[in-house]
């Protein structure tokens, strides 16, 4: 039983340990900036991921204690790696403005945040999303 | 004056969100990572306090109609982590990356709260081959980076019928 469980524990890092590497890789290999940002966000949130659980089983299995930090360090990391990708990819985007061109149209009637103005306010007053803003 | 409207208004001055509030004492609790009845009366206290000093940032509260929902959708985000892991991990190990095809993608969104926009777009930065990028200056379209999508049009119909669809279901 005890076995067991080591095994699944060290297997469980093992395979965190290789998509963290992997993540790494691929900012390394990968050819331009946008391409560079899916590597750290996907990759290494199951390299994380698997080192957390890792972690809870290890504390339940041999410790015997319920560990629950583990929940809240996944729930940090999902919160806070779109929002870095995001501003990275603006950043990007912003520091490149011949990069527009590239874009596809929004099919709306303002471009991209970035390079674009948001409408006058009495037209977003009119807009459906007025009860969130209020 | 009538009791009801008083009494409404002092609920709403003391728990201005109630959500908030059972949030900030569940994490508290984690926080501490063990039980006790002191730890809980702190975590209470921020929980109440918190709300009340922060209540004009949060002018909105989207309802949040199916809490059932929520959870179903939490565990198809976290099945499909594990799939995009894996399919990322594919792609940089075993793709020349000349042979991406790499594209931005452009999805127009029917959702119209900030919040369930918000969540979408994390959802699409963590899951298979995409990250959101940039948002129309109306908050009607989502720029999403795709890093192998052959198809343009099957891309941007997988995330309306996969999340965006849950999520209008979701937040109303």
């Amino acid at each position: 039983m005890n076995l067991i469980v080591e095994f699944v524990i060290s297997t469980l890092i093992v395979l965190g340990g290789i998509f963290a590497l992997v993540g790494s890789w691929g900012l390394l290999r990968l050819p331009d900036l946008m391409a560079r940002l899916h590597a750290p966000t996907k990759a290494t949130t199951l390299g994380v991921g698997g080192a957390l659980i890792a972690s809870m089983l290890y504390f339940l299995a041999v410790e015997g204690t319920l560990s629950i930090h583990e929940i809240l360090i996944t729930a940090f990391l999902f919160l806070t790696a779109p929002i870095t990708a995001h501003f990275i990819a603006k950043a990007h985007l912003h520091g490149q403005p011949e990069s527009v061109r590239a874009l596809p149209p929004t099919g709306q009637s303002r471009g991209w945040s970035t390079f674009d103005t948001p409408p006058p306010e009495p037209a977003a007053e009119d807009s459906p999303a007025e009860d969130s803003q209020r | 004056m009538a009791t009801r409207p008083a009494r409404r208004s002092l609920a709403e001055r003391w728990l201005p969100h109630p959500l908030l509030t059972v949030v900030l004492i569940l994490l508290w609790m984690l926080l501490l990572n063990s039980f006790t009845v002191g730890g809980f009366v702190v975590g209470a206290f921020l929980g109440i306090v918190i709300p009340i000093m922060t209540s004009s940032f949060w002018p909105g509260r989207p309802p949040i109609r199916a809490y059932r929902k929520v959870f179903a959708f939490l565990l198809l985000v976290a099945w499909d982590v594990i799939v995009a892991n894996v399919q990322v991990a594919w792609l940089i190990l075993f793709r020349r990356p000349e042979d991406l095809r790499m594209r931005w993608v452009t999805l127009p969104l029917e959702l119209e709260s900030p919040e369930a926009i918000t969540v979408l777009a994390g959802t699409i930065t963590m899951t298979p081959g995409t990250v959101s990028s940039d948002l129309s200056a109306d908050g009607r379209a989502l720029l999403v980076h795709c890093l192998d999508a052959p198809d343009a049009e099957a891309a941007v119909r997988t995330m309306k019928t996969r999340y965006e669809a849950r999520l209008k279901e979701i937040f109303p």
